[in-house]
């Protein structure tokens, strides 16, 4: 059983503007049976953030190509992607790069 | 919103040297593979990971060694960085800082800017676009350049000399550039007898019912509020773009009339270079936007290095071999600031223009074969173009709009021919 965890998610790149233009959501994550991972609190943020149009942030069970996942400041290709297990007070950042300059 | 930093390198060339060799071998990503102790924070390619040091180091290295190995600026010269507020060209603004500080004997500094604003087209309000040019001139400011903001309603003012080789001649015809316009398209009508069918030629009929010269000018406004109030610029601005049937022909239109104020600018204010921020995804985009829509011709000055097609003005692109992945993560970790400008069809359904569906396929193709997108944009350096071989003697003949040289077989731009929707 996984406790409530608070973590900061932010969004960037334009991605904000499909939260109703907010960067910064401190959210605290319900208990769960299973662990929270990243591939959970997609679905969760599909559910409970994302305000319109989810075709633009999420494509099958994960993000849309073009958008960016850090994770504590890192690539989440170095932390097991969908798979990686969230802590309390982790830090995850979406940042998109469709559309950049 | 794109932002023009000038700026002029007073001490020696750059040289290209140190280039550090990236040797690629499998990584079981633990450790950087650079300096092989701290922890990797970015996969730049497959088992190539970084740390957060070394990231910088590669990063701004790059750009250098980009400059270096073009010979892009001589010593003395002005350049003019032109920006948008978007990612890619806020991190070539740091860049050039980076290169500029005191302590580098290559230093490009005594540079001005321009910013300007293209918010009116991008269906931002005015507020909205007050918002953003607030948060451009704290960015502009910050950066200790000086600067002035030019708006895309500054177009109708362009002279006809924007649609020139190299306006050389100061005793040609002092056309405006709408009768520039006018007479091209007659020019047009007259060889082929044909109907208009394209996009492109759409944007010329829009751009020729546009006269302007009856509205005063934007340039003795130097208030961006004054600037925002001159709303009959404005509104003529979202007719024309209005009147512009598809989108992929508002992209165009857009794209032409922004750089034909960056080459006035540059023009105006006396600089024969000018720095585009493009990344190699964008360019790789626009490439196969341009297959798309027939105009091998332009292709290798629209995504190469350095672009002459101006003849007095030669643009060139450092930033051209960074993904946007590499730009994103640099603005992140390092604190660049950008500002984020809607585009043209933010709102809009996905498949609304060719650039957009174009966009989806290569950041699919990134997603799921990560080293195809810099093949895509290597492909258009193999494919320039020599136009003058068929008369070398002779000028080439140019298309009015993208001044790329025109197709001597067909008698006119490729670029000019039909396009879908
Ligand atoms: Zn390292
Ligand atoms: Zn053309």
């Amino acid at each position: 059983m996984a406790a409530p965890m608070s973590l900061l998610v932010e969004f960037g790149g334009g991605a904000e503007l499909l939260f109703d233009g907010v960067k910064k959501h401190q959210v605290t994550l319900p208990c769960q049976p299973e662990p929270w991972d990243i591939r959970n609190l997609l679905k969760w943020i599909k559910q409970n953030l994302l305000k319109e149009r989810p075709e633009l942030f999420i494509q099958g069970d994960t993000v849309r190509p073009g958008i960016l996942v850090l994770i504590n400041d890192a690539d989440w290709e170095l932390m097991g992607e969908l798979d990686y297990k969230l802590q309390d007070q982790d830090n995850v950042v979406f940042i998109s790069t469709l559309h950049g300059g | 919103m794109v932002v023009c930093v000038a700026l002029c390198m007073t001490v020696g060339p750059y040289s290209g040297n140190r280039l550090a060799l990236i040797v690629s071998f499998p990584s079981c990503a633990e450790k950087c593979m650079k300096c092989k102790e701290a922890s990797p924070v970015l996969v730049i390619r497959v088992g190539d990971a970084f740390c957060k040091a070394c990231f910088r180091e590669y990063f701004v290295h790059k750009f250098r060694a980009m400059l270096g190995k073009n010979r892009a600026i001589y010593p003395g010269e002005k350049v003019l960085l032109a920006l948008s507020g978007g990612p890619a060209s806020s991190s070539m603004l740091r860049q050039v800082q980076e290169v500029s500080a005191p302590q580098r004997s290559n230093s490009l500094h005594l540079a001005s800017l321009v910013c300007y604003s293209e918010g009116a087209v991008c269906g931002q309000s005015l507020a909205e676009r007050g918002d953003t040019l607030l948060q451009m001139e704290t960015i502009l400011q910050a950066s200790r350049f000086p600067y002035h903001l030019a708006h895309l309603e500054e177009v109708f003012d362009l002279p006809s000399s924007i649609l020139q080789h190299a306006p050389h001649n100061p005793t040609g015809p002092k056309n405006s550039y709408k009768e520039a316009v006018e007479g091209f398209i007659r020019q047009q009508r007259r060889e082929e007898g044909g109907s208009p069918s394209l996009p492109e030629r759409q944007i010329q009929e829009k751009l020729a019912e546009v006269s302007l010269r009856d509205v005063p000018g934007m340039e003795g406004l130097a208030d961006p509020e004054a600037r925002l109030l001159a709303a009959v610029r404005t509104e003529q601005l979202i007719r024309l773009f209005g009147s512009v049937k598809t989108l992929t022909a508002k992209e165009e239109l857009l794209q032409t009339l922004r750089n034909h104020l960056i080459l006035h600018t540059a023009r105006t204010q006396g600089y024969s270079k000018v720095m585009m921020g493009e990344s190699c995804t964008r360019l790789a985009v626009k490439l196969l936007t341009n297959l798309s829509l027939g105009r091998g011709a332009s292709l290798a000055m629209d995504t190469g290095f350095s672009d002459d097609r101006h003849g007095d003005v030669v643009v060139v692109r450092p930033m051209r071999e960074y993904s946007a992945k590499e730009i994103a993560f640099y603005n992140h970790l390092f604190g660049v600031p950008t500002v984020f400008t809607p585009a043209l069809d933010t709102k809009a359904l996905e498949k609304a223009s060719i650039h957009r569906v174009i966009e989806r396929f290569v950041y699919g193709l990134q997603a799921e074969f990560p080293s195809t997108v810099s093949t895509v944009y290597r492909t258009g350096e193999k494919l320039s173009v020599t136009p003058g071989d068929a008369s070398p003697a002779a000028e080439p003949e140019r298309c009015l709009l993208c001044l790329c040289a025109l197709d001597t077989n067909v008698g006119k731009c490729k670029r000019c021919l039909p396009a879908p929707g």
